[in-house]
């Protein structure tokens, strides 16, 4: 032991390193190989999103150079394209909002009520079919929603809701809230599911039932991954753009009514980016400030949801 | 078997057989469980001790493809706790458990300890205020928390949280209290402290503990059940269990682990 532990010490006593231990000069390329990929793979998105956030601003900068950013603000219309133009953001943006607000109120209580019963309280074959189904639901194209909120869910609305118009951010938006059940329901799933047994069988051994459980110890337990889901959900409203494109109309409307037609931020993006726009025109340039809006509300939105998730990380 | 000038009965194991799905985990066990004494089950690993346990307030019963045969006794009232007839929710409000790896709920120490309480019904804040005072002072927890009521349950040690599992069971009076190896992640003095409250609880509550170490077996039950491969290998005062074991079996496992 001692006569090992000293040789040790003295480097000119090591044996020769044999072959199986020798530094093998072609693992250290491959190895770096493979690294410059990976970062290379990471790099391209990193460079995208600085693409765009460059761009976005860049172009805005033009825009706020002719226009001042508090009419932006608070001018109450929104009519870059006519000769008196004005350029208020808040009308777009309340279609967003409204439009969102309606998605969510579906979206959040029908999704976390699937979430709740397929973790807690479907059997294994239930979840193996249910579960697939639900996702291919996420997976069916929005331009298919937006007809179906035209054509079908608009009509009905119109029976129980005579005044409702044609467009409107109500039907665009109650679809909206179904486009997204599918990922509140998976994430949220997901999140009660990492929940330990030993957590449940703590609640039960307490003589709870199912439904305390998963309302009083699994939910709480999940909070921050619900809250995710939820985030991710409220990015996904503001981000919609075909359903509201087809179904809610595309007239500019400082609205908080749901009950009537109204253009939001990606619709109107939408809408002047099919036009036939000079570019660097004014009109041209609406469409980048319109954008950076949209990618301030998310970055909001997303700071949150970090934050939220730091907040209430799991604690089991 | 035959133990003279025995305690009242609180539960007796009737000729009990349990299937995970095919497999047999208890073969025909027959064992009496003492009013207020701490009764300890060991032996080896999969030896069946924990799901013998975990009978006694069916947690079975939350997966699918497990059976009981034969019953439980309850006493004073003599139900058969594994009857299908029985609720398994009325037998929890009635068997507390303590499990291995101590498990507060993501609520805080408060919370934790009303919420057995507030599952039957209790909402009344001065009834909780007490009975969550009484618990945690019968969990040896009151002094260390009383001032923090409302911090999270998870901000305590392991030592801590344990105890703290172990009043919110008492918080709701239960009659038989399951420890399911309630030390094997604590540390020595936190082990040490819960094997004091063990031996405390048994003024008021029947005790049953699984442990896979047998000085905690010796030091604080009065009756120890060896148990091998799903059966009840041999039943007795713990004293009599570790100083003349009648079977050959215990002997071994006993001066094989305790040398």
């Amino acid at each position: 032991m001692n006569s090992q532990a000293m040789s040790a010490n003295n480097p000119s006593d090591l044996p020769v390193v044999s072959d199986r231990l020798a530094k093998n000069a072609m693992r250290n390329v491959s190895e770096r190989l493979i690294e410059a990929l990976l970062l290379g793979a990471a790099a391209v998105s990193v460079l995208t999103t600085v693409g765009i956030v460059y761009v976005l601003v860049s172009e805005s900068i033009h825009f706020f150079q002719q226009v001042s950013i508090v009419d932006f603000l608070t001018d109450t219309q929104w009519t870059p394209l006519f000769d008196d133009a004005h350029f208020g953001i808040m009308v777009l943006v309340s279609g967003t909002v409204v439009s969102s607000l309606v998605a969510l109120s579906v979206a959040i209580p029908m999704g976390t009520i699937i979430a709740i019963y397929l973790s807690e309280f479907a059997n294994s074959k239930v979840r193996e079919i249910a579960k697939p189904i639900l996702e291919l639901l996420g997976g069916i194209p929005t331009i298919v929603f937006g007809y179906f909120a035209l054509l079908v869910v608009t009509p009905v609305l119109q029976v129980i809701l005579p005044e409702l118009p044609g467009f409107s951010l109500l039907s665009a938006g109650l679809v909206m809230g179904i486009m997204i059940v599918p990922y509140i329901a998976s994430l949220s799933e997901d999140a009660m599911r990492a929940v330990p047994m030993s957590l449940r069988e703590g609640a039960y051994a307490m003589g709870s039932t199912r439904l305390y459980t998963a309302l009083h110890v699994v939910v709480p337990a999940a909070f921050s991954g619900l809250a995710a889901s939820y985030i991710l959900a409220i990015s996904r409203a503001v981000g919609e753009t075909m359903i509201l494109a087809v179904a809610a109309g595309m007239q500019p409307n400082l609205t908080w009514n749901p009950m009537e037609p109204a253009a939001t931020i990606t619709s109107y993006i939408v809408q002047v980016a099919l036009g036939d726009l000079p570019h660097g025109s004014i009109g041209y340039l609406t469409i980048f400030a319109a954008g950076l809006t949209l990618l301030l509300i998310t970055l909001v939105f997303n700071i949150l949801g970090q934050w939220l998730r730091a907040k209430f990380r799991e604690n089991y | 078997m035959q133990i003279h000038d025995n305690p009242a009965l609180k539960a007796e194991a009737r000729n009990l057989n349990f299937y995970y799905g095919e497999a047999k985990a208890l073969k025909g066990i027959n064992m009496p469980i003492y009013d207020k004494k701490v009764t300890a089950l060991i032996g080896p690993s999969g030896c069946g001790k924990s799901t013998y346990l975990r009978s006694f307030n069916r947690m079975h019963d939350l997966y699918p493809g497990n059976r009981y045969e034969g019953e439980i006794r309850f006493f004073p009232d003599n139900t058969n706790l594994l009857s299908p007839e029985v609720d398994p929710i009325e037998v929890r409000m009635r068997v507390g458990m303590v499990f291995q790896k101590p498990n507060p709920f993501p609520k805080s120490i408060y919370e934790n300890v009303a919420y057995g309480l507030r599952v039957r019904g209790e909402n009344n804040k001065r009834v909780l205020d007490d009975k969550v005072e009484h618990a945690l002072k019968g969990g040896a927890l009151w002094d260390e928390v009383k001032d923090r009521l409302n911090e999270l349950a998870s901000n305590l040690s392991g030592g801590q949280q344990q105890r703290l599992c172990i009043a919110r069971a008492l918080a709701t009076d239960p009659e038989l209290l399951l420890f399911d190896e309630p030390t094997s992640a604590l540390d020595p003095i936190a082990t040490a402290a819960i094997e004091e409250l063990v031996h405390e609880l048994k003024k008021r509550v029947t005790i049953l503990i699984v442990t896979h170490n047998m000085q905690q077996a010796a030091r604080v039950s009065d009756y120890t059940a060896y148990m091998f491969l799903g059966e009840m290998i041999e039943f007795g005062k713990t004293d009599e269990i570790f100083l003349k074991p009648k079977d050959k079996r215990t002997e071994d496992y006993i001066t094989g682990r305790m040398g």
